[in-house]
């Protein structure tokens, strides 16, 4: 797209001209940087509970965020007005941090390089109500119908449509449009009045709606949910202490997110908080795992053109046959350390600062069979599915919650057991992987990763893999 | 923040929606005003500050519903927000529940709620990022292990929320919030800790010292130093008062009617029935002046009001808007919360455990070996279970003191025998945000570790 043909252009009517003036007037007291991020923001969601589509919601939500970096300093002013007199009083705002010496004079724009990793022509969003509203009643009647002992389904089908505009005074000019839709639909079972029991399911990506239609559909979801929350009406209190722990394939990848992905994110090393600070090169995992994070994978969920500083995405190695190869780089830490952005800067929304932040993050496929790995196992644990998970990067202690998980003893899955949370700690839990196996999985599309009060979509994926020793939070 | 034409706005875009055939609407406008200084190793690292306003909307055409929100308020952003909410009740189903709270059920609280102090306005820049540094040279001062840090901020904020609907309610009201904080890194050989301290307040005035906020920050990093993972066992286990919030948070979700009628909580039909210890009495109430839960309606127009929710133990009300309590055949306990648009949800007043009489140490001191827990990691409570399951740090207690560090361990139960085995609640209520809970020991939990 060309920046004459953007919304930002024909509905705003802003001109190349317009964004130079604004980026001079935000180093107009001096400062080393200045970024403009425009957003036009449309979303929309429907969800059904008791079989009834009680709610739909749809929203608009606009504005420019100004920023100017001096040395380490940051100034942010943001409006979501955009008329130029609002635009240009955030840029003074912004400016009145870097009043300084250093001066920044030039800017031409140029039309920067990106990928074309979603191309969606018609987004979800742009699509009819009426054919949307159709995913979360098929959901409703598939989760339902699975089995009699699902009582109660939620089902919640949401779709935004981003356009962004990038404008730096290092003359970087970007323009996206990225689509994001997300289906999940959650089911309680229940046996005989007894206590129930939740499961959850979802997915999605920058997609057409299509893909809701031909790839995943709502009765895929749907039946996961319902299949999670009936297996876990025969499960047994979870096991506590130390012990061998399987992950299945896919969204237990988030273990990959929290133990290592947040401390190796360059703010917190460029600070020396994070408890990987100062461990380049050093051996922080077993020499089979190689992490990691892609933001250029085709349609995913935490896939992005370029990042929310104008940057193409790229694929980043952190780990390396176990040694700690790279940090997640934006603008302001790349610069301050001497380095390059990997295109890891993103930020919620234009009222947001950005900051490095994960993409895609996942483990490279091993060698082993997932049959094999399971046996291997005397006694332990294998988790398939997971809730949330969250870090302390300075100890670098994490948790991750399991939802559905089984016993394994003598090499075969026997119970499921009840939601546990498991706990590690980064440098040092993946020195315990000891199989990785053949069948690297990612996510369907579900995760959200909040950071200082941000949020943005990521995904996570693994393959197979056993820990020899993981901390287990049950009762029994 | 000046006075504009947004309580017209929202009575205009409620009829507008009439007009454009909705049987019913009610409009939400939030403006805000926020600034920001975060300073760090003693020098300014961002300042931000903006001001952002947005308006939402909800329809009915008899029983069906559509919402919609938007930030651009020109005339064409508002038709747009009325269409875009009439053209969603094509889609949703008749719900015979659904509708505004009934007639009589209006009303807002009158007098000074205190919500609102002009001091948060008339804060200079300068003055407010010498109070951040100070709090993180105090920090840095309290012991020579404080080595490093990850800042310290100063935030205020000013809005206005404003809401109307078509029955004739129409209310308003400003508030303020300014907050202190810092998050110093202690070290010692090997072993790396952070933690943070805060306080907040409506007004400037009643911020505790940036002296007091850094040193509490420190001590609280420095008792971290060390740490060791305990054995797995059984013991007691304490809550200081800022991770016993957390166990609120979580008792919220478990009473929040919409929870309660999809039987999506362990305390669903368990009204009038002991589900805690004789000892707990929980309360929710909007109306204390002053404090981060209090409002004058709720956001549905109904009066903020206090309710009981467990009294000496027997769960006595759930919190309810009026679609939960036509759903449980209720009435509304003035608990609807939404952010600008969608169905109203339900939101908590101050929610707080009434304080007993033994301070933190008597607790601590009657316990010859537990835990107690300073800080929690993860999200693994299932209300629909109560089966409770986090990562946690803090200190062994060992003959009746505060012994050593551990971390990286769990604590695992259920909260319904968590609530029935709470044996001791402490003096030590304070309200540091809209749920506050004193030091609360329980009886038996595990924990797991090596």
């Amino acid at each position: 797209m060309q920046f004459s043909e953007s919304i930002f252009a024909t509905r705003f009517n802003i001109s190349r001209l317009d964004l130079e003036n604004y980026l001079a007037e935000a180093l107009a007291q001096g400062g080393d940087y200045a970024d403009l991020y425009f957003e036009y923001l449309l979303t929309s969601s429907i969800s059904i509970d008791e079989s009834m589509v009680k709610s739909a919601a749809q929203g608009v939500s606009m504005g420019v965020g100004v920023r100017v970096i001096a040395g380490e300093r940051t100034g942010y002013a943001y409006s979501d007005d955009l008329s130029p007199e609002k635009i240009r009083k955030a840029a003074r705002v912004a400016a009145h941090i870097a009043a300084g010496p250093s001066k920044v004079d030039r800017f031409d724009l140029n039309e920067g390089a990106r990928h074309n990793l979603y191309p969606v022509l018609t987004a979800p969003t742009e699509t009819a109500f009426s054919e949307r509203v159709e995913l979360v009643k098929r959901a409703d009647r598939a989760a339902r119908g699975f089995d009699q002992r699902v009582f109660q389904v939620q089902a919640t089908y949401a779709d935004n449509l981003r356009h962004v505009l990038v404008a730096t005074s290092e003359g970087v000019l970007t323009l996206d449009r990225q689509p994001l839709a997300r289906l999940s639909v959650s089911a309680l079972a229940r046996e005989d009045g007894g206590i129930p029991q939740r499961g959850h399911a979802g997915g999605g990506g920058r997609v057409e709606l299509d893909y809701f239609l031909k790839e995943k559909t709502p009765e895929h979801f749907a039946r996961e949910a319902a299949r999670e929350a009936v297996t876990m009406l025969d499960a047994v209190d979870a096991p506590a202490g130390e012990m061998t722990v399987v992950l299945g394939p896919g969204w237990p990848g988030i273990l990959l997110h929290e133990a290592v992905g947040h401390g190796l994110e360059a703010d917190f090393n460029r600070k020396g908080v994070s408890a990987f600070s100062g461990r380049m090169g050093q051996k922080v995992a077993s020499e089979l795992c190689t992490v990691i994070d892609d933001g250029t994978l085709s349609s995913r969920r935490g896939s992005l053109n370029v990042d929310d500083e104008g940057h193409a995405t790229q694929r980043n190695v952190l780990i390396e046959n176990g040694v700690l190869r790279g940090y997640l780089q934006d603008k302001l830490s790349s610069t301050l350390l001497g380095s390059e952005s990997t295109g890891s800067g993103r930020r919620e929304s234009y009222a947001h600062i950005p900051m490095p932040r994960m993409t895609n993050t996942f483990m490279l496929a091993g060698e082993s069979q997932p049959e094999d790995i399971i046996r291997s196992v005397p006694k332990g644990l294998y988790c398939v599915n997971f809730g949330g998970g969250q870090v302390d990067i300075t100890s670098g202690n994490f948790v991750f919650s399991a939802s559905e998980s089984y016993l394994i003893e003598d090499g075969k899955l026997t119970r499921p057991v009840r939601n546990a949370t498991l706990i590690g700690n980064g440098p040092e839990a993946l020195k315990y992987v000891s199989m990785v196996g053949n069948d690297l999985r990612l996510d369907e599309g579900i995760g959200v990763c909040g950071k200082e009060g941000q949020s943005v979509p990521v995904g996570v994926g693994i393959p197979t893999l056993k820990i020899d020793r993981m901390t287990v939070g049950g009762t029994a | 923040m000046s006075q504009n034409h947004l309580p017209e706005l929202a009575q205009d875009v409620v009829a507008r929606a009439l007009a454009g055939g909705a049987s019913d609407a009610e409009c939400t406008i939030a403006e805000g005003d926020e600034f920001t200084a975060n300073v760090r190793m003693r020098e300014i690292e961002q300042l931000k500050e903006a001001g952002s306003r947005a308006a939402g909307l909800r329809i009915l055409i008899g029983k069906n519903t559509g919402a919609s929100y938007t930030s651009d308020l020109s005339r064409e952003g508002i038709e747009q927000l009325v269409k875009a909410a009439i053209e969603l009740a094509d889609i949703t189903t008749e719900d015979p529940h659904a509708g505004l709270p009934e007639e009589g059920e209006f009303g807002s609280l009158t007098g000074d709620l205190g919500l609102y102090s002009a001091d948060v306005e008339a804060l200079e820049t300068p003055f407010k990022i010498d109070l951040a540094k100070r709090a993180e040279a105090a920090a840095f001062s309290a012991d020579p292990r404080i080595t490093n840090s990850e800042g310290a901020s100063f935030d205020n904020h000013v809005g206005r929320h404003i809401f109307a609907n078509s029955r004739g309610f129409s209310g308003e009201y400003r508030s303020s919030y300014c907050s202190l904080s810092t998050v110093p890194v202690a070290r010692d050989g090997e072993s790396m800790e952070r933690d943070y301290w805060y306080t907040m307040a409506r007004g400037f005035g009643g911020l505790e010292s940036p002296e007091d906020v850094g040193r509490t920050a420190a001590g609280r990093a420095l008792r971290r130093l060390n740490a060791v993972k305990a054995n797995t066992q059984k013991a007691p286990v304490v809550f200081e008062p800022r991770t016993a919030r957390t166990l609120l948070e979580s008792i919220f979700e478990a009473v929040h009617g919409m929870s309660v009628y999809r039987h999506e909580s362990f305390l669903a039909g368990k009204l009038g029935e002991k589900v805690a210890s004789d000892d707990l009495t929980l309360v929710d109430d909007g109306t204390i002046p002053g404090l981060f839960g209090t409002s004058p309606f709720d956001d549905e127009g109904v009066a903020s009001r206090r309710t009981v929710v467990i009294d000496h133990g027997v769960l006595k009300s759930y919190l309810l808007n009026t679609y939960a309590a036509r759903k449980l055949g209720m009435k509304t306990t003035g608990n609807a919360s939404r952010g600008l648009t969608g169905n109203a949800g339900i939101g908590h007043g101050n929610f707080y455990v009434e304080k007993g009489v033994q301070t933190a140490e008597q607790i601590i001191a009657a316990i010859p070996n537990g835990f107690y827990v300073t800080e929690l990691l993860g999200f693994g409570v299932n209300v629909v279970t109560g089966d409770y399951s986090r990562g946690a740090a803090g200190l062994w207690i060992r003959n009746g003191e505060l012994a050593f560090a551990v971390s990286e361990v769990t604590i695992a139960g259920n909260l319904k025998d968590m609530l029935l085995g709470l044996e001791t609640i402490g003096s030590d209520l304070e309200f540091r945000g809209s749920v506050a809970a004193p030091t609360l020991k329980i009886g038996e939990m595990t924990v797991g570790g090596k």
